[in-house]
C-alpha cells in the first residue's frame, strides 16, 4: 500500500472512531439527538444557552462519554496489543490473552477484590500478576527443547490455565452476598461502572505506552524475522523484546483491570488491520489502534442497548470473535506457512 | 569466495563451542565461523577481526553495518511485501525510534535493482520460489551497506538452474562492489567456479586453504570425503567427481 493511500486510509479510520464515538453519545435507552449531543459537548467549553434537560446533561458527560472513550481506549490497547505480541513471536495466532497476561491480571484484580482494595490498588495488582504470567508462559516456553510457536501458545494455555484456576480458588473463598459477584461480573467484563476518575487514571498509563509502542512499531518488523535474523540485522532483540512486552503488559493489564476480561480483540482486529493495510508494522499498529478503538465502542454500544439488561462484553467479544477468526483463519491460511 | 583484500576480515586462532564440546580448535570457514562473524556464538578462544577491530568489542549494530549475512533458511511469519523485506535492511541504520526515510528507500530500491527483482517490489514474499528468496534476501544485506557479506549455504534449497544464478550474482555483486563475500558451501564444484579462496574443513579442522587450484585437489578431497575422488581438468575449467564403483 503506497504511503500516500495509507494516509487517507488512517485519516478515514480515525473519522470513522469520531462518528462511531458520536453514535455512541447518542446510543441508550434515553435516546439523545446527535445535535443535543454536541451543543452538551460545546457548552462544556463554551458558554451557550442550555435548550436542553440536566438529564441529558447527565447522561452524556457522565455516563455515556467517559464510558465511550474508555471504551475506545481499551480497544486501542487490547488491539496494539495483539498486533505487537504477534508480531514479537512472529506468530499471527497469538494475543497477550493466548499467552495468559489476561487471566494473570484477572487473578491480581479477584485478590485484590477480595481484600476490598482501592481501584488503584486492584489495577496495579492485576498488572504485577499479568507480568508474571508473560513471565512465566515464556520461561515454559523456553524450557522445552521445541521452540515452535505451537510450544509458545501451549505454554500460554497451561499458564492461564493455572491462573483461571487461583481466579476459580478465590471466587470459591469469596463472600457470596458481596464479593463473589463482583469478581465474576468483573471478569466477564464490563464498562458500565465506568466514571471519569477511571477513566483518567487509564489513560495516564495506556496512552503513553500506545505513543512509545507505535514509536519502536518498525522494531517489531525486525523482530518478526526471528532472533537471529534481528541480530544481524544489527538489533538486540532481547532488549528490545522487553520492553515491548513491557509495554503491552502494561496497557493488557491496566485494561483488564478497568474493564474486567474481554478475549479476541487482540486476535481478531489485528487481522481485520492486517486485511486493509498488511503486515507492515509501520501501518499494522496504527491501523489496529483506530480499528481497536471502533470495535469496543461498537461492542459497549451492543452490549448496552441489545436488550434490557447488559450484556458482558467478554461474552459479545468471544461470540462476535470467534466466528469471525475462524472466518479469516480459512481465509487467509496461505498467508501463514 | 573472498575478494583479494585479506585484511578486510582477519581469523586468528579460533577456537568455539556449541555447549561444551569443542566444536573447531583452528581458523575455518564452516558455519560456526559464519555465527561467530554474526555474533550469534562467541569464540572460546581466538579472535576476529572486521577491519582491524575485534568483533567482542562491537556492538550487534556495529557488527550489522560491516558484515551482512543471508540465513540458509527463513520462516515467513506475515506476508511481507518484498520491498519491506529489502528495507528492513536498513536497519542498523536507524535509530531506536526512527524509521527508514526517502534516502533508505532508494538504498534499498537500488539493491532490488541490484539483483533484478524491483518488478516483484510489491509482491509478497511469502509467495516467491526459493531462488527468488534468496536473491530478495541478498538484495536485503545488499541494503545494509556492509562490505562483508557471509552466507550461510545461499543454494543448499536451490535447484540446478537457481543455483547458478545464485551464485554468478553472487560473484557479480562481490566483483562490481568490491565485497568479501564469505560462504560455506557443500559441493566443492561450486567453490571450484566461483571462489577466489577456499578452505576445506573437517572434523572442526583445517585441512586446507588458498586458491581453488591449490586446495580442491584430488588428494584433499579424498581426504576430506573418506572417498576416492577425481578432478576432470578440460581447459581452465575443473570438475569434481566421486569415484564410485557401478
Amino acid at each position: 500500500m503506497k504511503r500516500g493511500r495509507f494516509a487517507l486510509t488512517l485519516l478515514v479510520m480515525w473519522l470513522g472512531v469520531l462518528v462511531v464515538l458520536l453514535a455512541s453519545l447518542c446510543l441508550g435507552r434515553y435516546p439523545v439527538a446527535p445535535k443535543t449531543v454536541l451543543q452538551v459537548l460545546v457548552s462544556r467549553f463554551v458558554p451557550i444557552a442550555r435548550t436542553w434537560d440536566a438529564t441529558v446533561e447527565t447522561v452524556v458527560w457522565q455516563v455515556r462519554l467517559p464510558r465511550a472513550l474508555t471504551a475506545a481506549l481499551v480497544g486501542a490497547a487490547l488491539a496494539s496489543g495483539g498486533a505487537v505480541f504477534q508480531g514479537l513471536f512472529h506468530n499471527p495466532l497469538v494475543s497477550p490473552y493466548v499467552l495468559g497476561v489476561s487471566s494473570g491480571a484477572g487473578f491480581g484484580a479477584a485478590v485484590a477484590i477480595l481484600l476490598g482494595a482501592s481501584a488503584a490498588v486492584t489495577q496495579a495488582s492485576a498488572f504485577a500478576t499479568g507480568a508474571v504470567a508473560v513471565s512465566l508462559t515464556w520461561l515454559v516456553a523456553r524450557s522445552g527443547r521445541d521452540r515452535s510457536h505451537v510450544t509458545l501458545v501451549l505454554a500460554g494455555f497451561v499458564v492461564g490455565s493455572l491462573f483461571s484456576s487461583l481466579v476459580a480458588g478465590a471466587q470459591y473463598v469469596a463472600d457470596p452476598s458481596t464479593k463473589l459477584p463482583q469478581i465474576v461480573f468483573w471478569l466477564m467484563g464490563s464498562l458500565a461502572s465506568v466514571q471519569w476518575s477511571d477513566l483518567l487514571r487509564a489513560t495516564v498509563v495506556i496512552v503513553p505506552c500506545l505513543v512509545a509502542v507505535t514509536v519502536l512499531r518498525w522494531k517489531l518488523n525486525i523482530l518478526s524475522m526471528g532472533d537471529d535474523e534481528a541480530r544481524s540485522l544489527g538489533e538486540d532483540p532481547g532488549a528490545m523484546r522487553v520492553v515491548l512486552i513491557g509495554l503491552t503488559t502494561m496497557t493488557t493489564a491496566v485494561s483488564v483491570a478497568i474493564s474486567g476480561v474481554i478475549g479476541w480483540v487482540g486476535l481478531v482486529v489485528p487481522h481485520l488491520a492486517r486485511g486493509i493495510v498488511g503486515p507492515d508494522a509501520r501501518k499494522l499498529i496504527p491501523a489496529s489502534i483506530a480499528l481497536g478503538a471502533i470495535y469496543m465502542m461498537i461492542i459497549d454500544d451492543v452490549a448496552r442497548t441489545l436488550t434490557m439488561a447488559e450484556i458482558p462484553l467478554g461474552i459479545l467479544t468471544g461470540i462476535v470473535g470467534a466466528p469471525v477468526f475462524a472466518l479469516l483463519l480459512r481465509r487467509s491460511r496461505s498467508d501463514w506457512d | 569466495m573472498t575478494q583479494s583484500r585479506p585484511s578486510v576480515v582477519d581469523i586468528q586462532n579460533l577456537g568455539f563451542a556449541y555447549g561444551d564440546a569443542e566444536v573447531l580448535h583452528d581458523l575455518t570457514m564452516a558455519i560456526g565461523l559464519l555465527r561467530c562473524v554474526e555474533r550469534l556464538l562467541t569464540p572460546r578462544t581466538g579472535t576476529i577481526l572486521i577491519d582491524g577491530r575485534d568483533l567482542k568489542t562491537l556492538s550487534a549494530r556495529d557488527v550489522s553495518r560491516r558484515a551482512a549475512s543471508v540465513p540458509q533458511s527463513h520462516a515467513p511469519a506475515f506476508p511481507y511485501t518484498v520491498q519491506d523485506i529489502v528495507l528492513m535492511g536498513r536497519n542498523p541504520h536507524l535509530g531506536t525510534a526512527s524509521q527508514p526515510g526517502p534516502h533508505d528507500v532508494a538504498v534499498a530500491r537500488q539493491a532490488m535493482d541490484e539483483l533484478g527483482i524491483r518488478a516483484i517490489a510489491l509482491r509478497p514474499y511469502t509467495q516467491l520460489s526459493g531462488g527468488q528468496l534468496q536473491l530478495v534476501l541478498l538484495a536485503r544485506a545488499l541494503a545494509q551497506e556492509a562490505h562483508v557479506l557471509l552466507l550461510d549455504e545461499p543454494t543448499a534449497h536451490l535447484d540446478f538452474r537457481n543455483r547458478h544464478v545464485v551464485l554468478s550474482t553472487i560473484r557479480d555483486l562481490a566483483v562490481r562492489l568490491g565485497l568479501t563475500v564469505i560462504m560455506t558451501v557443500h559441493d566443492p564444484n561450486d567453490a571450484m567456479q566461483y571462489a577466489d579462496r577456499v578452505g576445506l574443513v573437517s572434523n572442526g579442522g583445517l585441512i586446507a586453504l588458498g586458491t581453488p587450484d591449490e586446495v580442491l585437489t584430488a588428494d584433499n578431497l579424498g581426504r576430506l570425503y573418506g572417498m576416492p575422488i577425481e578432478v576432470l581438468t578440460d581447459g581452465s575449467r575443473h570438475v569434481i567427481v566421486a569415484e564410485i564403483d557401478r
